[in-house]
């Protein structure tokens, strides 16, 4: 049957498809699956960013003077909560289902049922967790690592927040289950693995880290459910329990958390850099096992993030030894990068400006990265803002801005138009600018000992804390223009070659027509 | 010994230092303490080998950028993809850098664990939202709490401009008093959910644990005040739960030692109410507080729950 793809199996229009609602609710297409992430993560991104936007009003200036400090610590967890959840590993699962079939030359993921299923969880999951901030006592305000005690001293909203949790975390585990399994069995014929594109190599790493310890954050936060609601104590230290060793099971699974965030990043830029220097990435081999140290190490390094909570010395030592090493892949992966640009010949689209500013800004977090396994000096670091400054350059210009040059990358091959190139030049100038306007001053007021997760602070500190806030409102409204330029790419614009950028790009994925065919590779190509 | 001769009294060992800060406005604090100096030195040190490195790296970006312009009619080497030479000298360097790190940090680091030899040892122990010392084996303790003006002033849209309030957040009722050059112990735990004791100027943090005792020490090397936070968020008043510590010569330390315990003394062996009041009017500090019952009033259910049995552990 030459028609290998479908639910309607004598249908001779590839491009036929359910309109209407029932499209979307059951579609079991990668591409509509992969759409309806990226929309979803980009409406939490601001859902998440107005949250922050409270946070930095609040901190404008010394004095409370707009939310109760309740209600800030409410807005700070789930800050945390929507953009991890909600917006960085949504977004990355939509490019995965967008371009891992795209780019391996196969007609959809492996397990499309599943897939869906995995999407519609989310907005039900995100529905509980948002519902809380309609409770009374409002919605869960311990912080993203729901440490105990303080977490079990939660409201109505501690059970909600544990369900959403629940949920969020057998989404991803579905998320990865598919990934590996459609990159292990649906590669076209001659596609060995060692010719797999970095994109597919991180994102098949980073499944494997993601069903590694999914099941450990669910394990994590059940036994807290359990604390709370049917009184063991296995962290309850009024009944014998160890809230320690909460921390150690949650980083446990929150170390490798940080590079699930951070690896398909790298892949979104392991393929951009390239593209745009139009010469291949320098040092294949390297990146893929780079990728695998650093997601075999994510699992040693756990406790840099409790390097207060009193370990013994040689606990200490093994951690900051541990930690100290992960920058030896990451500077291989840098170095590739900047060889890759040197001897090229580099333009500077869009998607290339976002990947050199990941280039700079997540080496600037990685700097800092490095001060902060020390663990004498962490001692001094540690729940400061200088924590803040840290991991926002490695989340917001890493990930982020890594996302968004996947998006502007892409883009014309879901939608079949360029976009407006001017305004997303303006988008990228505007954000870079006002995302280091915003963090980097935040370096400063750590160092100089604004402790995190304080609704005010000490005059001294009114200064760092006006010019982030600036930043912070620059950057927020600077991603209107993201929103608009997408909308304009979906209705409008030049068409799109198949290759889309004349730097000839090198991939499967441009092999095909622009905007992408509902189904694609029916029949599977041949690779050399 | 009169309310009024220790209000004098407190009133010359804490009444002096007026206005104090954290040491400056965008860097770690070379601090008071050995040890503190020691951070601060490795903290530069880490930074200046993170600048040169950032100067290598970034400059052979910007480089590329403005070199290998293709609007410059810049050819691209398709030959230059890989080079196991290349690869293996920047995984070896990085790591003989990494050394060079790693080596002075364990030495700060076990410095930094060898608490033995404390001349003085202090229990602190963290609650919802103030902190408590205790002398040990001196009969004295008391709570440390924000002391009002900042209360007052940091209540939402109380109006106050914080400016006009003198260390605003960084000022307690009760600082804790310690002697100048001496190895000072503390002990650090809680008694409702995790706090974390931070004084920047000694580089000390600890997390106070309940259920857990934790170990620090620091050897103050100058007379002054010197304020820190709650570092672990806590709860709605996290941001208002600050420490100040008084370092006072070791007489005036005597000083205030013996005139504490006679306060402490003198408010146990009368009936609990009257004399208390006058002591804590005139020296504004609620020796008594110890004594009596904790005063926080908005302690929940669950934290008297959570309070008894650790502190019966403890």
């Amino acid at each position: 049957m030459a028609n290998t793809s479908t639910h309607v199996a004598h249908d001779a229009d590839h491009d036929h498809k359910p309109h209407g609602l029932k499209r979307w609710l059951f579609t079991t297409n990668h591409k509509d699956i992969g759409t309806m992430y990226l929309v979803f993560a980009l409406l939490m991104f601001f859902v998440g960013g107005a949250m922050a936007l409270v946070i930095r009003l609040e901190l404008f200036s010394p004095g409370v003077q707009f939310v109760d400090p309740g209600f800030y610590n409410q807005m700070l967890t789930m800050h945390a909560l929507i953009m991890i959840f909600g917006a960085v590993m949504p977004a990355f699962v939509g490019l995965a289902n967008w371009m891992i079939p795209l780019q391996i030359g196969a007609p959809d993921m492996a397990l499309p049922r599943m897939n869906n299923f995995s999407f519609w969880i989310l907005p039900f999951a995100f529905t509980l967790l948002m519902a809380t901030l309609f409770l009374p006592g409002g919605g869960p305000a311990g912080g993203w690592t729901m440490y105990p005690p303080l977490s079990l001293q939660g409201g109505d909203s501690f059970a909600l927040m544990i369900f959403a949790i629940h949920l969020m975390g057998a989404s991803s585990i579905m998320g990865a289950i598919n990934v590996i399994v459609t990159i292990m069995n649906m590669r076209a014929p001659g596609m060995t693995l060692l010719k797999l594109p970095l994109f597919c190599w991180t994102w098949l790493i980073t499944a494997y880290l993601l069903i590694a310890v999914m099941p450990v954050l669910a394990g994590a936060v059940t036994m807290l459910l359990t604390d709370h609601f049917l009184l063991t104590s296995f962290f309850n230290p009024a009944g014998g329990g160890d809230p320690v060793m909460f921390q150690h099971i949650f980083w446990f699974f929150g170390h490798p958390e940080v590079y699930i965030l951070i690896l398909p990043a790298f892949g979104i830029v392991s393929e951009i850099i390239p593209t745009f220097s139009r010469k291949p990435l320098f040092g294949y081999d390297a990146m893929v096992y780079a990728t695998a140290s650093i997601a075999f190490l994510s699992f040693v390094v756990w406790a840099h993030h409790m390097f207060t909570v009193g370990m013994p010395l040689a606990g200490q030592l093994f951690f900051m030894l541990s930690t100290m090493l992960i920058a030896v892949p990451t500077g291989v992966k840098v170095f590739n990068w900047t060889t890759t640009m040197w001897r090229g010949s580099l333009s500077f689209e869009p998607p290339m400006l976002f990947a050199i500013a990941f280039l700079f800004l997540f080496t600037i977090g990685g700097f800092s990265g490095l001060m902060l396994a020390i663990a004498p000096a962490d001692f001094q670091y540690h729940d400061t803002y200088f924590v803040v400054a840290h991991f926002h350059y490695v989340l917001v210009p890493g990930a982020v801005f890594a996302i968004m040059a996947g998006v502007y990358y892409w883009l014309p091959k879901w939608t079949g138009h360029m976009y407006d190139m001017k305004l997303a030049k303006w988008h990228f100038w505007l954000s870079t600018i006002s995302v280091n306007v915003l963090f980097f001053p935040q370096h400063f007021l750590g160092l100089a000992g604004m402790p995190r997760r304080i609704v005010d602070y000490n005059t001294q500190f009114t200064d760092w804390n006006v010019v982030s806030s600036i930043g912070g409102f620059v950057f927020g409204f600077s991603q209107l223009l993201f929103v608009w330029i997408i909308w304009k790419s979906a209705r409008s614009g030049a068409k799109a070659t198949a290759e889309v950028w004349d730097a000839q790009p090198s991939g499967l994925e441009w092999t095909v027509p622009s905007p992408a065919p509902y189904h694609t590779f029916d029949k599977a190509p041949e690779v050399r | 010994m009169s309310a009024a001769k220790i209000a004098a009294v407190l009133a010359g060992v804490l009444g002096s230092a007026s206005a104090y800060a954290y040491e400056n406005s965008y860097n770690m604090p070379v601090g008071v303490t050995p040890i503190s100096r020691e951070v601060h030195g490795l903290h530069m040190l880490i930074f200046w080998i993170c600048v040169i490195i950032a100067v290598f790296v970034f400059g052979a970006m910007i480089y590329s950028i403005w070199k290998f312009r293709k609007s410059k009619g810049a050819v691209p080497d398709k030959t230059l993809t890989h080079s196991t030479k290349v690869e293996v000298v920047w995984t070896v360097i990085p790591v003989l850098i990494l050394v060079s790190m790693a080596v002075p940090a364990t030495r700060t680091l076990i410095k930094i664990e060898d608490t033995r030899d404390a001349e003085l040892s202090i229990k602190v122990t963290g609650y919802q939202w103030m902190w408590h010392y205790d002398y040990l084996g001196q009969d004295i303790g008391f709570y440390s709490r924000m002391a009002t003006p900042s209360n007052v002033a940091r209540q939402l849209r109380s109006g106050i401009d914080p400016n006009t309030v003198e260390n605003y957040l960084l000022e307690v009722d009760n600082r804790l008093v310690v002697p100048v050059d001496t190895k000072v112990r503390v002990l650090i735990t809680a008694n409702d959910v995790i706090h974390s004791w931070w004084v920047p100027q000694f580089a000390v943090k600890k997390d106070a644990i309940p259920g857990f005792v934790n170990e620090a020490w620091f050897k103050a090397e100058k007379v002054g005040v010197y304020p820190g936070q709650c570092t672990e968020l806590c709860g709605r008043d996290h941001a208002f739960m600050p420490i100040v510590v008084e370092v006072v010569s070791k007489e005036d330390f005597a000083k205030w030692l013996a005139d504490r315990k006679a306060a402490t003394q003198q408010a146990q062996a009368a009936p609990a109410a009257e004399p208390a009041a006058p002591v804590e009017a005139a020296a504004q500090t609620p020796a008594t507080a110890a004594a009596t019952a904790p005063a926080a009033t908005t302690v929940s259910l669950q934290n008297t729950q959570l309070a008894a049995p650790v502190a019966a552990k403890l």
